[in-house]
């Protein structure tokens, strides 16, 4: 109605022939349920000696016993604390503000906790310097309670106590330092002010120290690029909000792109405002959730990537280059560029090539633009690894030069590619200890295995961005015996202060000014330069118009000076603290002080011309990614995030390897649905300069560039894990000199592998009209009814509108009177980043079923994501892109139009009870267990739910979810709700269901309930905002927005009225209470 | 009952005549001084750190004035001086003075410059009272249980007696009827035997009858059945052994403690939770004993003085080293009122803001020796308050656009829980 667009949800739906399809619209079940294997065998029905009315006997016989066992109540004990804690009141929660800073994921948050037990993250609203908790840090609360971890010091097979570890560590180093070897401290990204000033007194103590940071997934090229530009180890920073034209090459901003977090800012620019959005144009070969979310996406091999890149350059910035690209990415090219240069400081370009001269192309075209959404002068200090200083310890270790290894954070063993040369290299080691929560790869095979506390039993600061600094404290008593890296290193260093005070000293004499540290810790975040004056400061409070020009003086400076450090731009981190960087980067900067010396401009298209050069390919590329849900993988024993469907491909639990559905075509791959709805798929084997992953499954991926594939990290752990959490393959050891491109070949293997993707359950049965979207130009020009009307029914023959309540068939209660909730999801700020689906897993005590329940379409997500993938394969779509593309391009136009899954648009939606005001699934219930509250949440009353599963058939969202089992203290389920350790991250305000219950999302009433308790009790009215659900909360991108709709003055009811605003399905007439907001791309070409 | 109240006739007397005897010989150790005014001083102002006969913060005080005198030598001038101002006696360099201070800690006595002589001498004479001597109350607690035995007895006599009688009439009218049909036999008249029907088996015969009875039966059945069932998982009158002996009785009803002094998170929280250990000992640090008068028939000072060692151990406090050992054991108290998990039910909606009174679902805890569950916390019990309670919506600026519009809704000026929402699923099952 809105478009002539087909929407579809798999590959397979494309196929007009296929009979699955078919099928799926018109049954439940692609096959028919095989019932005949266990009642058509007659032999084996009459030779059982169990008779029925044997059968009859026993099941009598147990319900009498099970009835009279239930008579006897159990004896509950009560334990009171025998010394209450002062701030501690049972049943009521504490928040506690503190910072995630585990090398990979870097956020502030607020942590809820319920007598003293931390059981939620939550956005913490003052932080400015990074976007909302993503998945991976809403899942992090779980990691406290893993029962793998380490629970004590370890030296060899048994444990010490940490008096005997810290004295024959310090011993071992004191003897090592006078022998001259060197001792090496290998490092996540701490980014830590206090840590850094604690390893220069390590320095001090022991000499030959070498302090070498290793990010698993290294941006390290990002990094030497920004650092040889602008003489600093740091990352740019984007604030996307500010951008018209947001031009993407390869960079996965949405995702984890330059250490994430760039979501919430790209969101705002993306809800259409005075007839203006955001336009995003995404040159990328994977398909990924950037490229998902763009109004264009081009998907092309990452070696024309780096074309592409160069030609932009040469467009925006000047020079020429010749590249050897097809027409119409060409074509594209162009218009991206002159609608970049047409945006002047409004446009932006990024990239995520792993290779210095196209990060030196961007920055260049960032300084050209005068982008104000390009921010060098706050850079992100979440990464500083540096990939030489990496294998400059390699080689080191196997030569016998380094005496003492001591690692924190990092798990080389599983993350290096040559992870049989590091181990070799820990072998020669005198001393080797390994700071980590669990016995994983690499903790496993050195001499001492330190446990270390989760990041919320620790204290902790770190510098997210340069000025910008977040505390981190422990927000439960340490559950183990454990102690963090920090509190190890003041011991052998000899100070007796803990790392508490430690940080307190350094924040009191550096950083905190006139503010209070207590002040700075009730926050969690403190930014500098807004409380203390001073020249060292001002060039971080700059405004960014000033700030290019600031920095080109900085950068004369330095050349004139010499000086690597300008004092004046150096703010919280004190000279000592930051030579370590550059002598681990050493190497690195000399190689690029060539490019420093030159003009700008020359500076630009040098690069570019390198990077044309470096622009070779053979055979297949390959992209490794990091998936939203797993990241590096060092929450791999997570099974919300195992479980956590995968926002493009929908898959659970696997990694795999996406490959476009041409390049599958002719090496033989395949994906089939099964009876079950389950998705299979052929193996491939992958090899790179020799090393071959076996068997890594495949997944057809629409929108992946031919002669490309992907494969994402953080899977294939084999230490450390539970068995069923060991899924997937190791994608590191493709991970060559830290390159995210390879070339590959793919060769298919036999067998098939089972997915378990929720991508096919709950089919649309034949209904479209679920996503609504227009283009910005249909928006801004025509009548709401041409792009989103409201669907009619006929009444006596006559169209009527169904809000209309003549064709009510229900009575309308009166609602006007006290709360009445909605949620709005705008389809435009929705990235899919998933961070609700996991914040409502923790709310809501959802349970985790497991591979094989997911693929039987048993998953319990109470809110899933979903995708739909879009392409202009109508008549008229067809036509007008013949009819726009002109010259030679026209050949690649014909041969895409001929597949729509070459490279189809996608949409997200996040789908969860819809609380219909007249709910099918209500009226369905025999047992009268749903039920609907004036406040307009949909009841599920799960003590009166006897299963008849009437509510999941009647409702037309397939939003209801039934316990097949008993997901808690089951053997049958280990992950976290087996064991008391994991149990403890239970809300105590939500029950946990049992077998044989229809569960949902009940709009987390427990929530509202309290927020409107608490205005009860303090006797005032309730306040907009103040009304928040676990998702709307968790979203960071303002995707989600929920509240009141009888204050009239509210967000959300404003909303309701907004014309972007439908409802699902609403044809059907059941009134729900989310709203969705039509989806606007801006099509809008140069 | 006659008994009962000539016995406490007796014991009335009897502490009458010891407190007359003990006034009698306190005036003769006390020349100048009132105990009874001094009693009331000491607890003003003593009571929190001495006790007469037992080392708290400070040393046990009974009969100091002959001890220092006797032992040390001091006189009234010495105690007067060091109740004054003790540390300045202590820096005259006064050696028993300084001994003393050194054997409780270093801590100096609060000095109390305002009592007079008097008052001072009051004190003294009240610590110069000798003890009083429990004996009395255990020999009537004797006399007591006696009692209650004999009235056990009579009841059961008397029910004995009337059994008998039936028994004695039983027989004698077998013995008439057999004695009657002698006598027919011996004058020949003759019994005709009617050939009726056993009355059983005129009963079967009678279908009617058989059905209906059967109906009764089974309806019976059925009723007491349902009620049976019905009573499965409710615990009313729940009254389990708790490891401490703790008497509700005593501290709300006798002291007069507000419920939610102990129980303070039933204002701002779901649960009313049980008062942690701190908590009790804010009093019984200095409440080691129970009164003379607390005890009970039932109860023992003994006994109760017992749980309060309980109390010490499980909170880690020394009395003799009036200090905490810092060795704790938690006490496991069982949980007398329990809400099925899928039943959420918050105090603080009801304490705070319905302003209900404890004892409307509690009962009264303040007479209860022993907790019970007083309720029987079923759902259609909540529901029923639900459909009859007034919310109370004055002076809360959160009802105040809800009542408006609801009471113009419905015609009604008190707006019920119902009314407001209070029987939706969804509120109280999440």
């Amino acid at each position: 109605m809105s478009s002539n667009k087909k929407y579809w949800k798999s590959v397979e739906e494309l196929n007009e022939n296929s009979s699955i399809v078919e099928t799926l619209q018109q049954n439940e079940f692609v096959k028919e349920i095989p019932t005949d294997e266990f009642l058509g065998n007659k032999n084996s029905l009459e030779s059982s000696k169990t008779t029925r009315r044997d059968f009859l006997k026993y099941v009598g016989f147990s319900t009498a016993a099970a009835s009279l066992a239930a008579c006897e109540g159990p004896v509950i004990k009560s334990i009171p604390y025998v010394v209450q804690p002062e701030v501690i009141i049972p049943g009521v929660a504490n928040y506690y503000a503190t910072t995630i800073a585990d090398g990979f994921d870097f956020a502030s948050v607020l942590v809820k906790t319920r007598e003293g037990r931390p059981i939620k993250i939550e956005n913490n609203t003052m932080a400015s310097a990074t976007g909302g908790a993503n998945a991976r840090v809403n899942a992090s609360v779980l990691g406290l309670y893993d029962s793998l971890r380490m629970q004590g010091p370890v030296k060899g097979e048994g444990y010490v106590s940490w008096e005997d570890l810290n004295s024959e560590v310090s011993l071992k180093l004191t003897e090592l330092s006078a022998s001259g070897k060197q001792i090496v401290l290998l490092t996540q990204t701490f980014a830590s002010p206090s840590t850094s000033r604690l390893i220069g007194d390590f320095k001090q103590k022991f000499g030959n120290v070498n302090h070498v940071v290793y990010d698993a997934i290294s941006e390290s090229e990002s990094l030497d690029a920004f650092e040889a530009k602008y003489n600093e180890r740091g990352l740019a920073n984007y604030d996307f909000s500010k951008a018209e034209v947001i031009v993407s090459v390869g960079a996965d901003f949405l995702s984890d792109w330059q250490g994430g977090g760039f979501d919430s800012g790209y969101a705002v620019g993306r809800i259409p405002a005075k007839g203006k959005m955001s336009r995003h144009i995404q040159f990328e070969s994977n398909m990924s959730l950037t490229g998902a979310n763009a109004d264009k996406r081009v998907p092309l091999t990452p070696s024309q990537q780096k074309l592409v890149l160069a030609k932009l350059y040469s467009e925006v910035v000047g020079g020429s280059v010749s590249v050897d690209l097809p027409a119409h990415i060409l074509e594209a090219v162009s218009k991206a560029a002159s609608q970049l240069k047409s945006a002047g400081s409004k446009g932006v370009a990024v990239t995520g090539i792993q290779d210095m001269n196209a990060q030196t192309v961007v920055l260049e075209i960032n300084e050209y633009l005068n982008s104000k959404a390009f921010d060098a002068s706050t850079p992100i200090k979440t990464r500083q690894g540096s990939d030489k200083a990496v294998n400059t310890l390699i080689a080191d270790m196997n030569a016998g030069k380094v005496g003492a290894i001591i690692m924190s954070g990092v798990n080389p063993l599983y993350t290096l590619p040559n992870a049989s040369a590091f181990a070799e290299g820990l072998a020669q080691t005198d001393l080797s200890v390994t700071f980590s929560l669990k016995a994983d790869e690499t903790s496993t095979q050195t001499q001492y295995i330190a446990a270390a506390p989760h990041y919320l039993e620790s204290w902790g600061d770190v510098e997210i961005k340069k000025g910008h600094f977040a505390l981190m404290q422990p927000t439960i008593r340490p559950l183990f015996d454990t102690m963090q890296f920090q509190d190890a290193l003041l011991v052998w260093t000899g100070n007796d202060i803990s790392y508490h005070d430690y940080i307190k000293q350094t924040w009191n004499d550096s950083i905190l000014g006139s503010t209070s540290f207590s002040q700075a810790l009730h926050d969690g975040v403190f930014v500098k330069g807004t409380t203390s004056v001073g020249g060292s400061n001002t060039v971080s409070t700059e405004t960014v118009e000033t700030s290019s020009s600031v920095l080109k003086e900085k950068k004369d400076r330095t050349l004139v000076g010499g000086i690597i450090h300008d004092a004046a731009v150096g703010v919280g981190i004190k000279d000592e603290d930051k030579d370590e960087y550059v002598t681990s980067t050493s190497s690195s900067t000399t190689t690029t002080t060539g490019n420093l010396s030159g003009v700008s401009v020359a500076t630009g298209i040098s690069a570019a011309k390198a990077l044309i050069g470096s622009a070779t390919s053979e055979g297949m590329e390959l992209t490794l990614y990091s998936k939203v849900g797993m990241g590096d993988g060092q929450q791999a024993n997570n099974p919300w995030l195992q479980e956590f469907p995968d926002p493009i491909t929908r898959t659970t639990w696997d990694n795999y390897l996406t490959v476009s559905k041409a390049d599958a075509e002719a090496l033989g791959l395949k994906n089939e649905h099964v009876a079950n709805g389950g998705l299979d798929g052929s193996y491939a084997n992958v090899t790179v300069n020799g090393v071959t992953v076996e068997n890594v499954p495949v997944i057809i991926q629409p929108g992946q560039a031919k002669g490309s594939v992907g494969l994402s990290f953080g899977y294939g752990r084999k230490a450390g894990l539970k068995n069923e959490m060991k899924t997937g393959v190791n994608a590191y050891v493709l991970y060559q000199d830290f390159n995210t491109v390879q070339n590959v070949s793919v060769a298919a293997a036999s067998g098939m592998h089972e997915f378990a993707s929720v991508q096919l359950h709950n089919t649309l049965m034949g209904r479209g009209d679920i996503i609504r979207e227009t283009t910005l130009e249909i928006f801004n020009t025509k009548e709401q009814s041409a792009w989103n009307a409201v669907p009619v029914v006929s009444l006596n023959h006559v169209e009527t509108p169904v809000t209309s309540p003549d064709v009510d068939l229900w009575d309308e209660f009166d609602r006007s009177i006290g709360h009445h909730f909605n949620l709005s999801v705008d389809l435009n700020a929705c990235t899919g980043c998933g961070a609700c689906v996991i914040a409502c897993h923790a709310e809501n005590n959802v349970p985790v079923v497991g591979k094989e329940e997911v693929r039987k379409s048993r998953d319990m997500h109470w809110l899933r994501i979903d995708r739909y993938y879009s392409s202009e394969d109508t008549f008229a779509g067809d036509n007008t892109k013949k009819d726009d593309t002109k010259g030679l391009a026209i050949i690649d136009a014909l041969e895409e139009m001929e597949s729509a899954a070459a490279n189809p648009q996608v949409a997200f939606q996040p789908v969860m009870c819809q609380h219909c005001n007249h709910a099918p699934c209500e009226t369905v219930c025999p047992v009268a267990a749903t039920s609907h509250g004036r406040q307009g949440q949909n009841h599920m009353a799960y003590n009166r739910c006897v299963g008849t599963r009437y509510c999941a058939n009647n409702c037309p969202y397939k939003v209801r979810r039934f316990n097949w089992f008993l997901y808690n203290e089951n053997d049958e389920f280990d992950y976290y709700m087996n064991d008391d350790l994991g149990r403890m991250v239970l809300n105590p305000d939500v029950v946990v269901r049992s077998r044989g219950v229809m569960e949902k999302c009940s709009m987390c009433i427990q929530k509202t309930q309290k927020t409107i308790l608490d205005a009860k009790r303090d006797g005032r009215e309730i306040k907009d905002g103040e009304f928040q659900t676990a998702c709307s909360s968790a979203c960071g991108n303002g995707a989600m927005v929920f509240g009141d709709i009888n204050d009239k003055e509210s967000k959300v009811a404003k909303l309701l009225v907004d014309n972007r605003m439908y409802h699902l399905l609403e044809h059907v007439g059941t009134k729900p209470n989310v709203q969705y907001h039509t989806k606007v791309r801006n099509t809008t070409e140069a | 009952m006659k008994q009962v109240s000539n016995r406490k006739l007796g014991r009335n007397i009897l502490t009458l005549s010891i407190i007359f005897i003990l006034t009698l010989s306190t005036t003769i150790f006390a020349q100048d001084g009132d105990a009874e005014k001094g009693k009331s001083l000491f607890n003003t102002n003593c009571a929190a750190c001495h006790s007469l006969d037992k080392k708290m913060t400070g040393p046990a005080l009974r009969h100091i004035e002959q001890r220092l005198a006797d032992d040390q030598g001091l006189g009234i001038e010495w105690i007067a001086a060091w109740i004054r101002n003790s540390s300045g006696v202590i820096k005259s360099g006064d050696a028993y003075a300084n001994k003393i201070f050194d054997e409780y800690g270093g801590a100096a006595m609060t000095a109390f410059p305002q009592l007079s002589d008097e008052d001072i001498s009051n004190i003294l004479a009240y610590t110069a009272e000798e003890s009083k001597a429990p004996a009395p109350v255990v020999g009537a607690t004797g006399a007591v249980a006696g009692a209650t035995s004999d009235s056990g007895i009579s009841n059961k006599v008397i029910l004995g007696a009337l059994a008998l009688l039936f028994a004695l009439l039983a027989i004698a009218l077998v013995l008439v009827r057999s004695t009657l049909n002698r006598f027919a036999e011996a004058k020949g008249v003759e019994i005709q035997e009617t050939n009726r029907l056993p009355i059983w088996k005129a009963f079967v015969k009678n279908q009617f009858l058989v059905l209906v009875s059967v109906i009764f039966l089974l309806l019976a059945s059925g009723y007491f059945l349902y009620g049976y069932m019905m009573q499965v998982g409710i615990d009313q009158g729940y009254q389990p052994v708790q490891p401490i002996h703790y008497s509700h009785k005593i501290h709300a009803g006798d002291n007069g403690i507000d419920c939610k002094y102990c129980h303070s998170s039933a204002r701002v929280s779901k649960t009313s939770g049980i008062p942690s250990l701190n908590v009790c000992m804010n009093c019984h640090k200095s409440i080691y004993e129970v009164a003379e008068t607390t005890a009970t028939e039932e109860y023992s000072k003994e006994f109760y003085d017992g749980e309060i060692q309980k109390l010490y151990a499980a909170a880690g406090w020394s009395d003799a080293d009036q200090k905490y050992t810092g060795e704790t054991q938690p006490v496991k108290w069982v949980r007398i009122h329990n809400l099925p998990d899928f039943a959420y039910f918050n105090h603080s909606q009801h304490v705070t803001v319905g302003g209900i009174e404890c004892q409307t679902c509690h009962g009264p805890v303040e007479e209860m020796e022993i907790v019970s569950q007083f309720a029987p916390l079923t759902m259609g019990w909540c529901i029923n308050c639900h459909r009859d309670t007034n919310v109370k919506v004055e002076d809360n600026a959160y009802y105040t656009k809800i009542h408006e519009e609801l009471s113009k809704k419905y015609g009604v000026d008190k707006l019920t829980a119902a009314q407001m929402g209070g029987l939706e699923c969804g509120k109280c099952h999440y």
